[in-house]
């Protein structure tokens, strides 16, 4: 068999991309999964990790709610390892209408949330942190999510079930056969090889990118960028979701993840343009921080660790050209009834909560244009462990995330790692508060071990440094500022980089 | 833009610059402790996170805070540290940890029987006993109990002491008061040849340094809210300076019931000060000390850990310098390795003089005829690890004066 042909090509490593391979995988289909950068990289890895309850949407957008509650309950199930199942706030403050809560409360049974209306005293118990003014509470199932490790842990189990990966590899074309996409041009970004591949059907994932992919295979799309930004504390000042009893607004969701809490979002129109780099202002981290502090007065005096931004994949529906009518639920397109171009089928919209179900729309498609009668199982089959606990062991790398050498180690065996940034994506190694100071020159000889080219690493390291100055420039004031100083002596005049 | 961050013990304050790591007895002992660093500010980023994060290694923490010392950046590594145990440690401290920090209790039980108990304490066979139940190094030479108290023996002096025009009070702590009163004794002459009458405090209990490091906070915290009403009952109502002989008391009633025990000591902090400063200062202040003629002697001066912690030993050096007679020698400054109840425990023993080693060498070096130091626990470290004596810097000057 020649092992450039697939069943189905699936394009972008994020996180729909992933779960849509090992859905195929799994569904016993020869896959291959196509990705410019690294897994993770685009609004994948850039939002809240927000275990949604779908509480938010409840008023506005029932179905997307509906759709939230029931992959909030998958994802215990299977991945519980990416998620902490922290419960959240409905913070009613005293300039807000507590009359709204009433709403929000009937909404959110419709939609099968479980939201029970608390004591603001018990509130005030059960989160320290949270605003002490608060005048009405509701609880909800909320929780934290590690969308970096529920990728990578798709990925890893659609290799399990047979399925390849080639991640820094652009398609720079497609293969057409008459009104047919039969497989991809590619050039490998680092080494600039180039391959084809074949397959009967392809799968455009890829996000806010996918207007770019489509328009290349000759199809539109009308994608509509809205970039969010968000702000990561260097400590966890909650250890419950806390969003705002309200209309959905800027910077009124905090989320305890791993070490840190993150607040967001801000939501712009951005051109098509700006997607490849988008970074956050001066003026959305001070209202990130101004109202972030409403809902954790805390916010305003705790360090912050880095400021990013991402891209909502935003759709535009199919009938309304003008873009007003814009979706924030799933759009599943096959193209073939669509535009009349068959074996291309575009996933995008969505969120990283409803990953699963929109890897399971695609994979039905695709199923239904290869004639594949299986079922998905992805509901209620667990995803693997990324590192076996028995291999955490060995010398720590990163202390501030307690990353061990032997969690690189496995990491380096079998999560596809080429650079320093895919390993931190992997492991947290470099996301802690010294943001790499200590830990970047260790694990960059591991790699420089594991590749055999000190002179690669090299070049390596300083990108690695170079990306995470660039989520710190946004805040560079106070603690975070001594550190990057201190980082750029040892980098710099200590180690020559 | 951010004003100001701040955060618990200031740990978001930490560079990583790792410089505490260097500074720490432990680590170049005991590999089993995670360093200052990672059970400190790197810990405590974990443990919020997840308590299940908090490890039990951080009891090979002495509470030196030689960490804190070393910090460029105001990190309370120590209090950290001691933090920790205190929210997180739930296991009951052993019976043998409460006997040795229980100072208060053990002292007032042992003092009538002192003979008795110094000579049992001192039998090879008890200590053999100790070291099997209960795991108190046998190699460990015990502080000796007094026959009669240092309170008793003030009380005994109140109406003379009240007849000098100026007051202070004395915070005597548990060695000077069952153990050692004779150091009290030596601060009453020093003081009384400055014009200064010597009171004690409305009932003082043990400051509770060591309830602090064997998981007795509960009973520390008591301790402290009993102590901060009797200072205040002497600084605040009766306006005396609190003057204290030990360095780790003073260290307690000033920075730890605040920081570690949430007691608050605002108003009577500053009046609390150790006898070696107050000395100092009204010298400086220009009272005159009459030093006996043809004094002499070699005197090297170890500066605690808990004294480097205050920054306070350049005033014993000064006033240890200041006496005619005498050929000083300041030791480079290292831990003891004792830290008060630590070195007790059979499990650190080895360690304990592992660290101690650097400083008994640089002692052997200078070869003194007398070690001068402000802490009672390295003065048994010092006499049982090397051949010389200890002295309080008072003593010291108690027997330099007419």
């Amino acid at each position: 068999m020649n092992t450039q042909e697939f069943d189905v090509i699936i394009i972008g490593g994020g996180i729909t991309g992933a779960g849509t391979q090992r859905d195929c995988a799994m569904r016993g289909l020869r896959t291959l999964l196509i990705e410019r950068s690294d897994i993770a990289t685009g609004a994948t890895g850039r939002n809240h990790g927000l275990l949604h309850s779908g509480a938010r949407y409840a008023v506005n957008d029932p179905e997307s709610a509906a759709e939230c509650i029931r992959e909030n309950k998958i994802l215990r199930q299977i991945a519980a390892q990416c998620v902490e199942p922290t419960d959240g706030l409905f913070i009613t403050l005293p300039e807000d209408d507590l009359g709204y809560q009433k709403t929000f409360v009937e909404a959110c049974r419709r939609a099968g949330i479980d939201a029970e209306v608390i004591d603001p005293a018990l509130a005030r118990r059960l989160e320290p942190s949270v605003n002490a003014d608060l005048i009405g509470a509701v609880r909800v199932p909320d929780g934290s999510v590690d969308p970096f490790r529920l990728c990578a842990a798709n990925m890893l189990d659609a290799k399990l079930h047979g399925g390849q990966v080639r991640l820094q590899t652009e398609v720079t074309g497609f293969i057409r056969e008459g009104d047919a996409i039969r497989g991809v041009h590619t050039r490998n970004v680092r080494t600039g090889q180039e391959e084809d591949f074949y397959a009967p059907v392809t799968v455009n994932a890829c996000g806010i990118w996918g207007q770019r992919i489509a328009s290349l295979a000759g199809v539109s799309i009308g994608m509509f960028p809205s970039k969010g930004a968000l702000l990561i504390f260097a400590h966890r000042i909650n250890n419950m979701v806390i969003n705002r009893c309200r209309k959905p607004a800027n910077a009124d969701i905090l989320v305890p993840g791993e070490t840190v809490c993150v607040i967001g979002t801000t939501s712009t129109r951005i051109p098509f343009e700006e997607c490849d780099r988008v970074a956050a202002t001066p003026e959305e981290v001070d209202l990130l921080i101004s109202e972030g502090a409403k809902l954790s007065p805390a916010l305003a005096s705790t360090r912050i660790l880095r400021a990013y931004a991402g891209v909502r994949p935003l759709v535009s529906a199919d009938d309304d050209p003008s873009g007003r009518n814009i979706s924030r639920g799933i759009v599943c397109l096959d193209h073939e009834g669509r535009d009349g171009l068959k074996g291309f089928i575009t996933i995008t919209g969505g969120k990283l909560m409803t990953y699963r179900l929109m890897a399971e729309m695609a994979t039905d498609a695709v199923c239904r244009k290869l004639g594949v009668d299986k079922r998905c199982a992805t509901a209620t089959t667990p995803l693997p462990a990324l590192i076996e606990p028995s291999n955490g062991k060995g010398a720590l790398i990163c202390e501030c995330e307690n990353v061990t050498a032997g969690k690189i180690a496995q990491a380096l065996d079998r999560l596809e790692v080429s650079t320093l940034t895919d390993l931190r994506r992997r492991t947290r190694v470099g996301m802690g508060t010294c943001q790499g100071g200590l830990c970047a020159c260790r694990a960059a000889d591991l790699l420089a071990q594991a590749n055999g080219c000190v002179e690669r690493e090299r070049a390596d390291l300083a990108d690695f440094m170079q990306e995470r100055w660039k989520g710190n420039y946004p805040i560079g004031w106070g603690d975070m500022l001594r550190e990057a100083e201190y980082t750029q002596w040892v980098y710099k005049h200590v180690l020559g980089l | 833009m951010q004003e100001n961050t701040v955060s618990p013990h200031h740990f978001e304050e930490c560079m990583k610059c790792t410089v505490c790591t260097v500074y720490c007895p432990v680590l170049q002992v005991n590999p089993l402790y995670p360093g200052p660093k990672q059970a400190g500010p790197d810990g405590e980023r974990l443990r919020l996170k997840d308590p299940a994060f908090f490890n039990y290694a951080l009891k090979y923490c002495m509470n030196c805070k030689r960490c804190e010392v070393a910090c460029p950046s105001g990190v309370e590594v120590a209090d950290l540290i001691q933090a920790a145990r205190i929210r997180y440690d739930k296991k009951p401290p052993k019976l043998r940890d409460r006997l040795l920090a229980s100072t208060d209790f053990m002292g007032s039980v042992a003092r009538p029987f002192a003979p008795i108990v110094n000579t049992v304490t001192g039998l090879g066979v008890a200590k053999a006993a100790m070291d099997g139940v209960l795991k108190i190094d046998h190699r460990r030479t015990f502080p000796k109990y007094s026959g009669k108290s240092f309170e008793a023996w003030l009380k005994r002096q109140a109406r003379a002491q009240a007849a000098f025009p100026e007051q202070v009070a004395y915070f005597h702590g548990c060695y000077v008061n069952y153990n050692y009163p004779q150091l009290g004794k030596d601060l009453v002459k020093v003081l009384n040849a400055l014009g200064v009458g010597v009171q004690l405090l409305d009932r003082e209990k043990c400051c509770g340094v060591a309830l602090i490091t064997n998981g007795m906070s509960k009973q520390a915290a008591k301790n402290a809210r009993h102590n901060v009403a009797a200072l205040r009952k002497a600084a605040v109502d009766g306006g005396l300076k609190v003057v204290s002989t030990s360095s780790s008391c003073t260290m307690t009633l000033r920075n730890e019931y605040p920081a570690l025990l949430g007691v608050d000591n605002a108003d009577v902090r500053d009046a609390v000060t150790l006898a070696t400063r107050f000395v100092f200062e009204k010298l400086e202040q220009g009272a005159k000390l009459r030093f006996k003629a043809g004094y002499r002697k070699k005197i090297a001066y170890h500066v605690p850990c808990h004294m480097e912690r205050l920054g306070w030993g350049v005033f014993s050096e000064k006033l240890l310098r200041m006496i005619p007679g005498v050929e000083f020698t300041l030791l480079d400054s290292a831990c003891c390795g004792i830290a008060g109840t630590y070195g007790f425990k059979k499990e650190n023993y080895e360690a304990s003089q592992a660290i101690g080693e650097v400083l008994f060498n640089r002692i052997r070096a200078a070869n003194p005829d007398v070690v001068a130091c402000d802490c009672e626990t390295c003065k048994w470290q010092i006499e049982m690890s090397t051949d010389y004596p200890v002295m309080n810097p008072i003593s010291i000057l108690a027997e330099a004066i007419e």
